[in-house]
């Protein structure tokens, strides 16, 4: 196991590089719905102002 | 064929399409990115000359590969932009742009990652690393102007120009590798030539690769969602919402 997150002496590089990846992806998804959720709340509060 | 076209490219109708799609998609990235990791890192053999360091491979080949991808449709969508002018166009150009600009500072930063321990260096401007860091430019212009034009349906056509004038771009990254002398190495995988690689190192890249074509539609489709409510907060079928 040990040896595996050695990566036979590369782990400075070959990790970071997984860790890059995995936080790229994750922003690409995770940033987009927060704004549908914003569009939506404003969607939502419009609506009430109006039935006001 | 036509009337299918044009019914997805009704943004309420494609917008429900897309919110139906998106389990699935996510599913299918999901699996494939598992069987990618696990075939990758766990069950790939260790390179003879790069040792370990070469399981970067996985990560950068398809980034790499879908930096241009997602220009190309960025591309693609700018012809339907100028002679059509059909919205869902520029709502998937626009949301493909800071998809197609990560993936492409994903390759850069994981390529000098590899470079550091197998050319002694980080950087070097050479021709392929020079011309995708172009395309990142390309990518930050298209948003940038994009930002820069109040009128969204004007700044629409601007970037559907730019995409469409960088576009050049992406044969001279694809070939920089055969056209100049580079300190990187030639292409990994080729339509046409036999692998130069064994199968239990070219498979997981083959479904790292088809992972990020699920994972690009994914997170495409969230973004124009987001963005289709944001430039139609004012019509019907928003309000029927």
């Amino acid at each position: 196991m040990a040896e595996f997150f050695q990566m036979g002496g590369y782990a400075a590089f070959v990790w970071p590089s997984y860790a890059l990846c995995a936080l790229v992806l994750w922003l690409n998804w995770y940033l987009p719905r927060k704004q549908h959720e914003k569009e939506l709340r404003l969607l939502r509060r419009r609506r009430k102002a109006e039935k006001r | 064929m036509f009337l299918w076209f044009h019914k997805l490219g009704s943004p309420p109708h494609f917008y429900r399409i897309a919110g139906k799609w998106i389990p699935w998609l996510s599913g299918i990235f999901l699996a494939l990115l598992v069987a990618g990791l696990y075939g990758g890192l766990i069950l790939a053999p260790t390179d003879y000359q790069q040792g370990e360091s070469y399981r970067i491979i996985f990560v950068h080949v398809p980034a790499a590969w879908m930096s241009l991808f997602v220009y190309v449709v960025m591309a693609f969508c700018g012809v339907v932009i100028i002679v059509w002018r059909m919205k869902l166009a520029e709502v998937v150009l626009i949301s493909s742009a800071p998809i197609g600009a990560s993936f492409t500072f994903l390759a850069l930063v994981t390529g000098s990652l590899w470079g550091k321990p197998m050319w002694g260096t980080y950087w070097v401007w050479d021709a392929r690393l020079t011309s995708e860091l172009i395309l990142l430019f390309l990518y930050l212009g298209v948003i940038g102007l994009h930002n820069a034009i109040e009128d969204k349906r004007v700044a629409a056509r601007a970037v559907a120009i730019l995409a469409l004038v960088g576009v050049v771009n992406i044969p001279i990254i694809h070939y920089s590798v055969e056209w100049w002398h580079s300190l990187h190495q030639g292409a990994s995988l080729s339509k046409f030539d036999k692998p130069s690689m064994p199968p239990s190192m070219y498979v997981p890249i083959l479904l790292m690769a088809l992972a990020f074509q699920f994972y690009y539609a994914l997170a495409l489709f969230h973004k124009c969602r987001a963005e289709l409510l944001r430039r139609e907060r004012n019509s019907k079928w928003v309000e029927e919402l």
